[in-house]
């Protein structure tokens, strides 16, 4: 079982339910063999585009193409690709060996390559000596075995998966995660992972995209995606930020670093800051400024940490164990969120606590620009 | 020491449904078995005495015949309801107005049976509406015999039980996952085959009790040959009430009674062996 996946197209596709527009001008690309998450809120449009592909529903207009052929006028049962459902959708009145051989029994596979194939799936996913039972008797992640060795029994091009993982409490979410990740290395074919959870997607992607209403907001690594989100719901929906609408108002290389630093005016912070960039912004452009919480430097007392500096009193410490986050309202009137990690007590020294006087600073790199429009009322 | 009381308690409970039960369910079938095995009084009545006379009579061949034909007529009409009342329920599951449509199956339950009957009388009469409007388009020349016959009889039968079909296959169908139909579609199996190797086994239980539900009080109508039917669609449970009102022979009445539920008992015995498979799944998934 090696690199086999199939690329897939997806070129224009709109999907409408009645009134909803569930998908709407939808392109991407994905490559053989990556693992694609779509990610979004519920609503979104990201499991309508994976039953799309699955075939379980017709788009209005597009086209998807598996390998360079469309694939649309196959049915479900005759498209290269298997899916992984949410619920898992297992055959209740069929055992784990029933499920894996059903695909199997369609495919007209003879008996004994039939077995031959089913205990080699068994002991793919390390189900052995769950054979003859029945799903309800299997725990949560047993079932999301044989929902995976069963999708993945007739060597499917593109395994789709429908937030697999969502049914499942957190500790083995994590663990099964992981594990996905390597049936993905092992069996190379291109996975299609559907999930709300940012997490999720960040840790496995190859590549993933972001869904709102609809629309494909963004696609790109999982590093591109959270550190130059293109948009402000992007922006909000990975990760957290600091997010302040500001108004560009110079533009200038920096030969030294080979960057752009522009200079913006952030009115909530009451400053002018500068932030680096891939290119120049034209003055007087409307857009937001952003930083991350783990960018910003956190300091007890006022110190005066160089230029950008902000001072502050902490509104609000949320202890998490590795790390605590930090409500700052600064002298001016804005509250910073930041995020510090714990090291050891020789390394930090006191905690900061609730009402201390701090201060804070990031470097202009850290920051970066959304470029999206803000009207008067935001 | 608990499991006793607790045991204690559950019977306490059980007490006053055990005790209505044995009264007005055990005793009286007992008394009906009784009486098949004893010899018919003059007057009605049993004189106090075995015998097998009530079932050598029962063997007599136009009793024969009345028996296989209430069998057969059970069968037609069990099945016709169940033929309807599966694309209906399933209908009726999948639909956004589900509670619109259960509602109007049952809305007949608010009138009597009878008038119901006598309404299909009114409907199926030689100048009933379904003659009169055939007449008035010219579509026949002749009123059609519509009603005394095996047909009317197996209609109304099938009118008058179809919702008990349709309801416990609602249930099934309702509580089916229909993404396993997509899964199934996904491992490769058509329309048709899915829903034949993957619904049809978890809404078995469904079908089960919609068989049973519809075959019992089908098997033992009486009313709906009675008004409907007319020579040729006698069934046993008019035979019962004939020898009880009219020939006065109690002890056959009694011995029909004992083979009409027998014979529903081996029937409801077998379809729920078939049914057994399906319900074992069942527990395992609860």
């Amino acid at each position: 079982m090696q690199g086999k996946g199939s690329a897939i197209s997806i070129q224009h596709i709109t999907k409408s339910f009645g009134s909803f527009k569930a998908l709407d001008d939808v392109s991407l690309d994905i490559a053989p063999g990556e693992f694609f998450s779509l990610l979004g809120p519920s609503g979104c449009g990201k499991t309508t585009l994976l039953r799309i592909i699955a075939g379980f529903e017709e788009p209005d207009q597009g086209e998807v193409l598996f390998d360079g052929t469309s694939v649309l006028r196959l049915p479900p049962e005759k498209r290269p690709c298997n899916m992984v459902f949410q619920n898992f959708a297992l055959f209740p009145h069929l055992s784990v060996r029933g499920n894996i051989a059903f695909p199997l029994k369609r495919k007209g596979l003879g008996k004994e390559e039939r077995e031959e194939r089913v205990d080699e799936l068994i002991r793919f996913v390390e189900l052995t000596g769950h054979d003859n039972k029945k799903p309800g008797q299997l725990s949560g992640g047993q079932k999301q075995r044989v929902a995976i060795a069963r999708a993945l029994a007739c060597e499917p091009d593109v395994l789709l998966l429908d937030e697999p993982l969502s049914a499942l409490d957190a500790k083995l979410r994590q663990s099964l995660l992981v594990e996905l990740d390597e049936i993905h290395d092992k069996v190379g074919i291109t996975f299609i992972y559907v999930t709300h959870d940012q997490g999720e997607a960040l840790s496995v992607s190859d590549h993933m995209a972001i869904f709102n209403e609809g629309r494909l907001l963004q696609a790109g690594t999982p590093y591109e995606i959270y550190e130059s989100p293109s948009t402000l719901f992007t922006a909000s929906f990975i990760g957290e930020g600091n997010i302040f609408p500001c108004t560009a108002l110079s533009s200038r290389w920096d030969e030294e670093d080979d960057e752009w630093i522009i200079t913006v005016d952030v009115p909530a912070l009451g400053r002018t800051l500068e932030v680096t960039d891939w290119g120049p912004v034209e003055d007087g452009r409307r857009l937001y400024f952003s930083i991350r919480p783990e960018k910003v430097r956190i300091v007890a007392g006022d110190v005066d940490l160089g230029p950008g500096c902000f001072h502050g009193i902490v509104d609000e410490p949320v202890y998490a164990g590795y790390q605590s986050k930090f409500y700052v309202k600064t002298d001016e009137g804005a509250t910073i969120r930041v995020l510090k990690s714990h090291t050891t007590y020789l390394e930090e020294g006191p905690g900061i606590e609730w009402k201390d006087r701090v201060s804070v600073i990031w470097r202009p790199a850290d920051g970066y620009l959304v470029k999206e429009e803000w009207h008067e009322e935001t | 020491m608990r499991k006793p009381r607790k045991d204690k308690a559950g019977i306490m409970l059980a007490a006053p449904m055990g005790l209505w039960v044995t009264l007005f369910f055990a005793v009286p079938l007992l008394i009906i078995v009784t009486y098949s095995f004893l010899k018919k009084g003059l007057y009605g009545g049993v004189e106090w005495e075995p015998s097998f006379d009530a079932y050598r009579q029962v063997l007599d061949p136009d009793f024969i015949a009345v028996t296989l034909r209430t069998l057969w007529t059970s069968i037609l009409a069990t099945l016709t309801c169940l033929a309807l009342a599966l694309p209906t329920a399933y209908a009726i599951a999948r639909s956004r107005h589900q509670t619109l449509f259960l509602f109007l199956t049952i809305i007949p339950f608010w009138t009597s049976s009878l008038i119901r009957i006598y309404a299909w009388i009114n409907l199926l009469s030689t100048e009933g509406l379904v003659n009169n409007i055939l007449l008035a388009l010219g579509i026949i020349k002749e009123p059609l015999h519509l009603i005394y016959n095996l047909f009317a009889v197996i209609l109304v039968l099938v009118y008058m039980y179809l919702p008990f079909a349709i309801l416990p296959l609602f249930t099934a169908f309702d509580r089916f996952d229909f993404t396993l139909v997509d899964a199934a579609r996904d491992l490769g199996s058509s329309k048709l085959g899915a829903l034949v190797r993957i619904m049809l086994p978890s809404v078995r239980s469904g079908i089960t009790t919609a068989l049973v539900f519809t075959a019992i009080p089908v098997f033992g109508a009486y009313t709906v040959p009675l008004l409907v039917g007319g020579m040729g669609s006698t069934m046993v449970g008019n035979i019962i009430v004939d020898q009880v009102q009219k020939t006065r022979n109690w002890p056959l009445a009694s011995a029909f009674s004992v083979i009409l539920t027998l014979v529903s008992l081996i029937g409801v015995l077998t379809v729920l062996r078939g049914g057994r498979k399906d319900k074992k799944s069942k527990e395992v998934r609860t």
